[in-house]
């Protein structure tokens, strides 16, 4: 009886704590099926019975979020196999490559964990000015494409692989190169998954950098882009709805695409906080 | 998270060891081989240390020394170099403590709560019960939404006059939530805390996974109740996470700015003004002197925030 009570409380505090973590997402959906005027009128419309589409169609015309979300999958896919490719090559250098001053530089990969993008911000923005590379993609990209963390985790990684390993693959002839892509890059796939997604993320979500290098919609990525879409008047209250969904969907097919290897990066990559 | 505990310092140890054991035997070859071994090795590093060096490093040494130059009001004008004189005038400013204590609000608002919130919800959500999947999934997915995602929603629908949190409140065509000296810093915490619950739950419930069930098990077999096992058992194995949430979430906090830009421009009258919105209003005016005395304010404090932090994994690692 009382294991009933108990399994019976459960449920209802997993159901309202599901109702408030979930309400302002569901509303979203909800909003954007209905017109502005039903989504103004009182009481309000909680479940769209005869929903409207037109507004997926507008957030695009509109509010340009195609342009948006080209941009940002642009710079975020660059990011994110920039800095896949930087850390592996550097986290294997600090564990398979012997050359002189290597535990002063992984120091100095180390010691850029503690440098928050907001202490750099302002000459930061100046070199982009002289690079030339003010509203262009570069200046969204490059100071991006090495990762302290991912060079941190990924050697953290390769230090659980047997010593042996490397010796026996020098035996059988293998240079650095063939070593580290035929040997550590798949053995380390989960890891490196994981940090993919940990990258992808972060770059996806960037919002105080790109305002600063860009002022025009050509370059300007989606979480700027909401910004813009914010502005919009109330009559196109349900654009905005949409728009944010839209704006948020790679994200939540990622999330349910790699489950895994999301929580994985998200508890690892958290060192950085 | 257990990769990243470990300390860098033990195993590098360990690895100059085995790297000295490796080099012996390598006789007359040996020159030649670690000259063509080394250039491999800078080859590989130089990518990343060349984005660090330009993009890091020398930034952040320039954000020191542009705290020395007196911006002039005209941009043709040259800046004057005025020394230590505009770090103290600014750290002693009044704008720069009434913006720490709004960080400093913002974080107490933000933090203890958040952290709550996930253990309480990673407890809930830990049972082998039906439909168990449906809740963890939906309890994780605001992960999904940025910070400007979720600060658009809430904008949304807090609309003074059309949004239905206003009218559920019944504020509706009042001033609004976020026009309110008392309200905006609290609604701006509520909105931060809402999209960190996804990160916050899947940190605690991978903890709370990790804890061995022999030890629950024992406990039970000992005779304690659930309540029991939760806090003599559960809540002192889950303490490291909680104290890692709790660093992580403070840097966070002090990071906040899509939220304050896209909700209340650190408004109403400057009651949102954190520290990171007033380094950027500062950078904003052009006022490149200021914004770099507050950027490098906010280097230490973070910096001295990490090292708790990172002194607390070396604990883990030796005593855990």
């Amino acid at each position: 009886m009382g294991r009933h009570w108990g399994r019976t409380g459960r449920y209802a505090l997993l159901l309202v704590a599901a109702v408030v973590v979930g309400f302002p997402i569901y509303i979203t959906v909800v909003n954007s099926l209905l017109t502005p005027q039903q989504i103004a009128h009182r009481p309000p419309t909680l479940f769209p019975l005869h929903p409207q589409w037109g507004a997926f169609a507008q957030a695009f015309t509109d509010a340009h979020l195609g342009l948006y979300l080209r941009n940002s999958a642009v710079v975020t896919v660059s990011i994110t196999v920039a800095e896949l490719v930087t850390s592996v090559l550097a986290a294997y250098a600090f564990t398979f490559v012997q050359f002189p001053f290597r535990r002063v530089l992984f120091f100095v990969c180390l010691a850029t964990l503690m440098v928050p993008m907001e202490a750099t911000l302002i000459p930061n923005r100046q070199t982009i000015g002289d690079f030339g590379w003010y509203n262009t993609f570069p200046a969204l990209i490059v100071p991006f494409m090495a990762s302290g963390v991912g060079v941190f985790l990924l050697r953290q990684a390769f230090l659980q692989l047997p010593h042996d390993l490397h010796d026996a693959a020098t035996l059988d002839g293998y240079g650095h190169l063939r070593f580290l892509m035929r040997v550590v890059v798949p053995l380390n796939r989960p890891i490196i998954g994981a940090f993919g997604v940990y990258a992808f993320l972060t770059a996806w979500n960037q919002y105080l950098w790109p305002l600063i290098v860009t002022d025009s919609d050509s370059v300007r990525t989606v979480q700027i882009g909401l910004r813009q879409l914010q502005s919009l008047s109330i009559d196109q209250i349900n654009v905005i709805f949409a728009g944010t969904l839209l704006a948020a969907l790679p994200i939540f097919v990622l999330l349910l695409a790699f489950q895994k290897q999301l929580i994985r990066g998200l508890t690892a990559g958290a060192v950085k906080g | 998270m257990s990769d990243a505990g470990l300390a860098p310092g033990a195993a590098a140890l360990g690895e100059v060891a085995a790297g000295a054991a490796r080099d012996a035997p390598n006789g007359r070859r040996r020159l030649g081989r670690t000259g063509r071994e080394a250039a491999v090795g800078y080859l590989f590093v130089l990518p990343a240390m060349a984005i660090f060096a330009v993009f890091v490093f020398y930034p952040l040494l320039r954000t020191f020394w542009l705290g020395f130059f007196r911006v002039a009001p005209y941009p043709t004008i040259p800046s004057k170099f005025v020394g230590l004189s505009q770090y103290k005038s600014v750290l002693t400013s009044h704008d720069f403590w009434a913006s720490l204590g709004r960080t400093v609000e913002f974080v107490i608002l933000t933090v203890p709560i958040g952290i709550l919130l996930g253990v309480g919800l990673a407890t809930l959500a830990d049972a082998r019960i039906r439909g168990i999947r449906f809740f963890r999934t939906l309890y994780s997915s605001t992960v999904a939404t940025s910070v400007a995602v979720a600060s658009v929603i809430f904008f949304t629908l807090l609309n003074p006059t059309v949004g239905l949190f206003s009218y559920w409140l019944g504020i509706e065509g009042g001033n609004g939530i976020l026009q309110s000296n008392t309200w905006a810093l609290p609604a701006v915490a509520t909105v931060t805390v809402w999209q960190n619950i996804g990160f916050t739950f899947i940190l605690m419930s991978a903890a709370l996974q990790a804890i061995p069930q022999d030890l629950l098990e024992a406990a039970r077999i000992d005779g304690a109740g659930g309540r029991r096992r939760f806090w003599r058992v559960t809540l002192p194995l889950l303490s490291p996470t909680v104290f890692f949430a709790g660093v992580v979430g403070i840097i966070a906090s002090f990071q906040a700015f899509g939220q304050i830009d896209l909700l209340t421009q650190g408004g109403p009258d400057n009651h949102t003004m954190v520290l990171i919105y007033y380094l950027y209003t500062s950078f904003q005016n052009n006022d490149f002197g200021t914004a770099s005395v507050l950027a490098t304010a906010l280097f230490f404090i973070l910096l001295a925030v990490t090292l708790v932090q990172f002194r607390f994994i070396e604990r883990r690692v030796f005593y855990g």
